[in-house]
């Protein structure tokens, strides 16, 4: 086995062993069961007269429900994210655990790939886990299933793996703490000024857009975050808010349109230029 | 800043080659900003010795042993392990480290930290268990191989990190301060430990302050101070000379200055030790002490000790 496989399989079990896969386990179950019994309820809202919902009006508040508890699960899963990568490599060159490693015939990069190949391959099922669960118990609940659901579990999962790997590159030369504190920060900036981005596109001011634009290529957290809510949506809700024009556009919690490839490529791009980042700053780092 | 060389040289095994020092270095230097590290190291430890590297705490002897291992990039200098640059990724594969600051995945059991080794090595899979088992035998750690390494004490970790640098017999190994979490039992057993690699030709690169210890097992010892060689050479070469010990009463300080001309004393009130003395010069100093007053009780010449070497060294250096 490579190297970096064995020190991707070395991270899982980390997690592994130290509960943490248990806790996020236990953790998942409770909300998921919460909010199963939560979307429940709304099939029993009725109206001023006493009639039950019609069905789209129930499809159209589940969704905009989902859209608020997917918006705080990927909050959590990139906050678990950053904060499990924050000390993957700063806290092993303190405690003197990598010493021994790094005198066997192992490159550098190869720590830090295999480090982030298995972080990221637990948040990317750990997404795909939850977020299976709470689409299936909302289906249960209320009959309603996103129009992409697949998509949307891949956008939730991307942005888990943005703030790991600004939590990684930040590790390769800052303690776990500051490199944790520091992505949690950015992850909340990138996600205001993409709100600033979406006001500035409401009122069409262009200076403000371009704060969003700018943002998303920085730290493409919020980009991938509004591709999530995109596939979270109802046709209706969609074609509803491109009638209302620009003014459709500055709502956080609402996205009129897919995000756009080039956008994609882009976060192809910045994977590839963040993990180059990482290798290059730990391989320079002296231990 | 320039990366850390990761190199593989295509360069025959220099054990095929005769002769091939295990470490060589020339005038490797390292500085952190402006506090120089290791001024200018330059040495040779032969294949198969087992060499001590001695000095005072903050000596520059972590950072020489982290520079041989490619942890630390040399500021100037060249170096080499096995033959090959430092740096170069196939040196490492014939190569054991325990470092002064060792730390295992507290989360594995001791077996599994040696398997992790085993693999990144790398060693053949099929030789694994031989390869753990004997190590685990050899660091007495067999009863605790399916234990979490989290549970163990710190002699353990070291017992343990010491198995780790024993895996796959390594032409080259470096032990960083290898007792300094064991006890007298423990002490022994890692001397028993060296002194099997040294016959099995395992050259052993040992950093340590504890001199009783080097003195022990070493072939070849070479002395930093202020991150330099202040001395080295094979143990006969550095220890040629005689102690002489002396218990006396009746001294004043002022007294025990005039015996300087006697060379360098560890002075412990009345007992007084003259590192390096001449045999033929006792009976003069008997009559000195005796003219000053002093009244002899006991003098006993003996073969200087590293620990009178070493001290007379660092003096000599301060001066």
């Amino acid at each position: 086995m490579p190297p970096f496989l064995v020190i991707a399989r070395l991270t899982i079990q980390e997690a592994s062993r130290r509960r943490l896969l248990l806790a996020l386990l236990i953790l998942t179950l409770v909300v998921v069961g919460f909010s199963a019994w939560g979307f429940n309820k709304i099939t029993t809202l009725t109206r001023s007269n006493g009639e039950p919902l019609p069905p789209d009006q129930i499809a159209l508040l589940t969704s905009q429900l989902l859209i608020v508890i997917t918006f705080m699960f990927s909050g959590v899963l990139a906050l678990s994210a950053a904060v499990v990568a924050g000390p993957l490599i700063s806290s092993e060159v303190e405690s003197g655990l990598l010493l021994s490693i790094l005198a066997r015939p192992v490159r550098r990069s190869e720590i830090v790939i295999g480090k982030w190949l298995g972080l990221a391959a637990l948040v990317a099922l750990y997404a795909a886990f939850a977020g299976t669960l709470e689409l299936g118990a909302v289906d249960w609940a209320t009959g309603y299933l996103p129009p992409h659901p697949v998509e949307l579990l891949a956008f939730v999962a991307a942005e888990g793996l943005v703030l790991l790997s600004v939590g990684l590159v930040l590790s390769t030369r800052l303690s776990g703490i500051t490199a944790g504190v520091i992505a949690l920060v950015s992850w909340l900036i990138a996600w205001i000024a993409g709100v600033v981005g979406d006001i500035g596109a409401g009122l069409e001011n262009q200076a403000l857009a371009n704060v969003g634009v700018v943002s998303h290529l920085v730290l493409p957290s919020d980009g991938l975050w509004r591709g999530a809510i995109y596939a979270m949506e109802p046709d209706t809700l969609i074609a509803a808010m491109r009638a209302l024009g620009t003014a459709g556009r500055a709502n956080p919690f609402a996205a009129t349109d897919p995000p756009p490839v080039e956008f994609l490529l882009w976060v192809v791009v910045w994977f590839a230029l963040v993990l180059a980042l990482s290798v290059w700053s730990f391989r320079s780092r002296e231990i | 800043m320039a990366e850390l060389a990761e190199t593989t040289t295509a360069v025959a095994s220099p054990h095929a080659a005769a002769g091939t020092p295990a470490v060589k270095t020339v005038e490797l230097t390292k500085t952190f900003g402006r506090t120089v590290g290791l001024a200018g190291l330059t040495m040779t430890v032969p294949s198969g010795e087992v060499f001590g590297f001695l000095g005072p705490n903050g000596a520059g002897k972590t950072t020489a042993v982290k520079l041989l291992l490619g942890l630390l990039k040399p500021t100037s200098g060249q170096g080499w392990l096995l033959g090959r640059r430092l740096g170069d990724l196939g040196a490492r594969r014939r190569i054991g480290y325990l470092p002064e600051l060792f730390r295992y995945q507290a989360w594995l059991t001791a077996a599994e930290v040696l398997a992790l080794h085993c693999q990144l090595a790398p060693l053949p899979r099929s030789s694994w268990k031989d390869e753990i088992r004997t190590v685990l035998e050899t660091v007495g750690l067999s009863e605790r191989a399916g234990d979490r390494v989290g549970t163990f004490s710190k002699g353990m970790q070291q017992r343990l990190g010491l198995g780790a640098a024993l895996l796959g017999e390594p032409d080259l190994v470096f032990l960083d301060e290898p007792t300094s979490a064991l006890d007298p039992v423990g002490r022994h057993d890692v001397r028993e430990i060296i002194r099997g690699l040294a016959a099995r030709g395992t050259a052993v690169f040992l950093n340590s302050h504890l001199l009783s210890e080097v003195e022990q097992v070493c072939d070849r010892v070479a002395v930093v101070d202020h991150g330099r060689v202040i001395a080295q050479g094979t143990m006969d070469e550095l220890l040629g000379g005689t102690a002489v010990r002396v218990r006396a009463t009746g001294l004043a300080q002022a007294d025990k200055n005039k015996l300087a001309s006697f060379g360098r004393i560890d002075d412990e009130g009345d007992q007084l030790t003259f590192t390096s003395l001449d045999a033929e010069r006792v009976p003069e100093l008997v009559a000195m002490i005796v003219s000053l007053g002093g009244r002899v009780y006991e003098v006993a010449p003996r073969h200087q000790t590293l620990e009178d070497r070493f001290l007379q060294l660092l003096e000599d250096e301060e001066r």
